[in-house]
């Protein structure tokens, strides 16, 4: 809370300072100031005559404090790939569309890269209002360094009031980069959003593994900033022809650090552990790594992407990439079948995420199980192949 | 060469027990160790200085406590350990934390490389590395699996993305946030833990490095936690019995329906 003073009101009468019981007040030349002893007891609100003292609230005064500033306006990143928007951005499209309903901004879309401009109107089919699209050679891939120079002069020209970004590899990059060089806050891997009373955006993320949510603001700062879990939200429906606003920004002199040598797609065992919606792993359960293929047959039969425990990254049975949990990657698909994954902690905070988990383990006081939509007590090798042929005859 | 690594205590992950009832982890009597993630920083920084010559000095900031950290990093060959500790520096978020890492870098002076782990394992953002590159306005590189070619100018490293690598060349000085693929930390020898026992950890506070009172701690920090609250958890918990072929196919029909 804190005493404002419409000077334009006040008659400098001198009541304020002659009720005031703390002796806080003394009359300056243009209305009553107040020094220390201050108490924001009100009874000063209260004797004016002229109704030219008033109190105002935290919200109220953030609210004053935007009015002062232009910010306006709800972006996404839309992060694309070899001309593809990530599955991310859509759903992030879903979500900025609900909070810049709810705030009366425009949602508008930053795209970056070479030759995209067929993206402009794919965006805008998925219901943004603005795109600001920014070709050239040289955005042509993801690159930390000139995708975040472009992104910090568009957001300085533009100031938007919120700004997300999809929690992709390069997406966790590139935001801190850009948050940093803005000064302006920036919150990690949100799997939720609200507005407050004062219109701040309130920013819920999992803390300590997922066994915790925490609820963020960034009240004084503009944009601001956060960078999106992927698979949380729903992608909104196509609506097309639909029409919006494509406007193509003048790009600033960039200063490149970075030189990238070459790109590689890597081989992987089924889709992107991140972008799937089930994800199939195993465990030193399995016993060996020939049992580890009946994971993978699985994820084939699913359409799932391949997780592991590390103990069977350790023993060389998959690659690093397929890690699940603390030291590899976080997952939250739809559905999560663990297979001879005993349920360390370590695991757990990877995983628990995930809308439907199964757990399927010779031991019956097998962690997982804790954590399980459904647990299956038996041994893996003998379920998985029942579980194939279950879905192969239907 | 003089290579630089951010590291932070943390409660240790492995002692934390999920309570079955609540569904929260158990903090109580949990030691606090450094971060997992930074084991591979300091390991890589140790190799480099290995093959190369040069210096490893080891930074964290955090509570008095936290020098324990610094000593362990010593007892694995670091040369020298700094600790940023004071309440100033308390409440920082990320962009705050990466402010105060960035003054004290410049206090070391004629850095070469900084190496960070991917991320913390308590607060698991892993922006502190990038922010920390963004104040000093050098370049960073994420997710880095291997470097690949170093001298005293330049630097090409392999980094992990979504769907494969990138090969990647930065001038340095730079910042790299390292991936456990990168190398397999080593264990404290005994001489170095005497070494530790014995060393000086050097405690800066905001005026050490020069800091903006404004831009360190909660003052510093744009982001406030708001609230915290229990996730909400459906799990039916339900244990499919029977034959290998039964518990199958019951599991089969609950997934069809999802």
């Amino acid at each position: 809370m804190e005493i404002r003073v419409r000077t334009d009101d006040c008659t400098i009468c001198g009541v304020c300072a002659q009720e005031c019981p703390f002796g806080s007040i003394s009359m300056g030349e243009v209305g009553p100031e107040f020094d220390e002893s201050c108490t924001l007891c009100g009874v000063c609100v209260e004797s004016c005559p002229a109704e030219a003292i008033y109190m105002v609230g935290e919200a109220e005064k953030i609210l004053e404090e935007r009015d002062s500033s232009k910010s306006r306006g709800v972006w996404v990143f839309a992060e694309q790939r070899a001309g593809h928007l990530q599955g991310v951005v859509l759903e992030l499209l879903n979500e900025g569309k609900n909070i810049a309903t709810q705030l009366g901004e425009p949602l508008a879309c930053v795209l970056l890269g070479d030759e995209i401009e067929h993206l402009s109107q794919e965006l805008i089919e998925y219901g943004v209002d603005q795109v600001y699209l920014a070709e050239a050679p040289e955005l042509k891939d993801y690159r930390d360094d000139l995708y975040a120079q472009v992104l910090e002069h568009l957001v300085g020209k533009y100031q938007p009031t919120i700004f997300l970004i999809g929690g992709t590899t390069n997406g966790r990059s590139l935001a801190p980069r850009v948050a940093t060089g803005l000064r302006t806050g920036l919150t990690a891997d949100c799997t939720g959003f609200a507005l407050d009373e004062a219109g701040n955006l309130l920013q819920t993320r999992p803390a300590f593994g997922g066994n915790l949510m925490a609820t963020i603001r960034c009240p004084h700062h503009r944009p601001q900033m956060a960078t999106v879990r992927p698979k949380v939200f729903e992608a909104p429906t196509r609506q097309p022809g639909r029409s919006g606003e494509e406007i193509r920004v003048e790009l600033p002199p960039l200063k490149p650090w970075a030189h990238i040598l070459e790109i590689v797609d890597e081989e992987s065992l089924g889709p992107n552990l991140g972008e799937a919606n089930v994800v199939v792993a195993g465990g030193r359960g399995l016993g060996s790594a020939e049992k580890f293929r009946l994971v993978e047959d699985l994820a084939r039969a699913v359409g799932g992407a391949v997780g592991a425990s590390r103990a069977v990254v350790d023993a060389g049975w998959v690659s690093y990439p397929h890690q699940v949990g603390q030291t590899g990657r976080t997952v939250a698909p739809k559905l999560y079948i663990a297979c001879g994954i005993s349920g360390a902690i370590q695991h757990l905070v990877g995983m628990q995420s995930a809308e439907t988990i199964v757990a399927i383990n010779r031991d019956p006081d097998a962690p997982i199980f804790s954590v399980a939509t459904y647990g299956i007590v038996g041994e893996v090798e003998e379920i998985i192949p029942a579980l194939i042929r279950e879905i192969k005859s239907r | 060469m003089h290579i630089v690594v951010c590291i932070k205590q943390v409660p240790d992950p492995s002692q934390a027990r999920i309570d079955r009832e609540t569904g929260m982890v158990i903090r109580e009597g949990v030691d606090k160790i450094t971060n997992p993630f930074d084991l591979y920083a300091l390991e890589e920084a140790l190799r480099l200085k290995e093959a190369q010559g040069g210096k490893v000095t080891a930074l964290s900031m955090g509570p008095p406590a936290a020098a324990e950290v610094l000593r362990d990093a010593i007892a694995m060959g670091v040369d020298h350990g700094v600790l940023l500790s004071a309440r100033g520096f308390a409440g920082a978020d990320t962009l705050a934390t990466s402010y105060t890492l960035a003054q004290a870098i410049r206090r070391l002076a004629d850095v070469h490389l900084i190496i960070c782990g991917k991320q913390a394992a308590d607060g698991d953002t892993a922006q502190v590395g990038p922010g920390l590159a963004a104040n000093l306005d050098i370049p960073h590189i994420t997710q880095v699996r291997k470097i690949a070619q170093i001298t005293k100018e330049s630097l090409q490293v392999e980094r992990l993305t979504d769907t494969g690598y990138e090969a990647i060349e930065v001038n340095l000085p730079a910042v790299i946030t390292v991936v456990k693929e990168i190398n397999e930390p080593r264990l404290p020898g005994l001489r170095g833990m005497m070494r530790a026992k014995k060393a000086e950890i050097q405690v800066w506070g905001p005026e050490e490095i020069d800091a903006d009172e404004t831009r360190i701690g909660l003052k510093g920090s744009p982001t406030q936690v708001w609230r915290t609250f229990e996730p909400e958890i459906h799990r039916k918990g339900e244990m499919l019995t029977g034959t290998p072929s039964e518990q199958a196919a019951a599991l089969w029909e609950r997934l069809r329906a999802l």
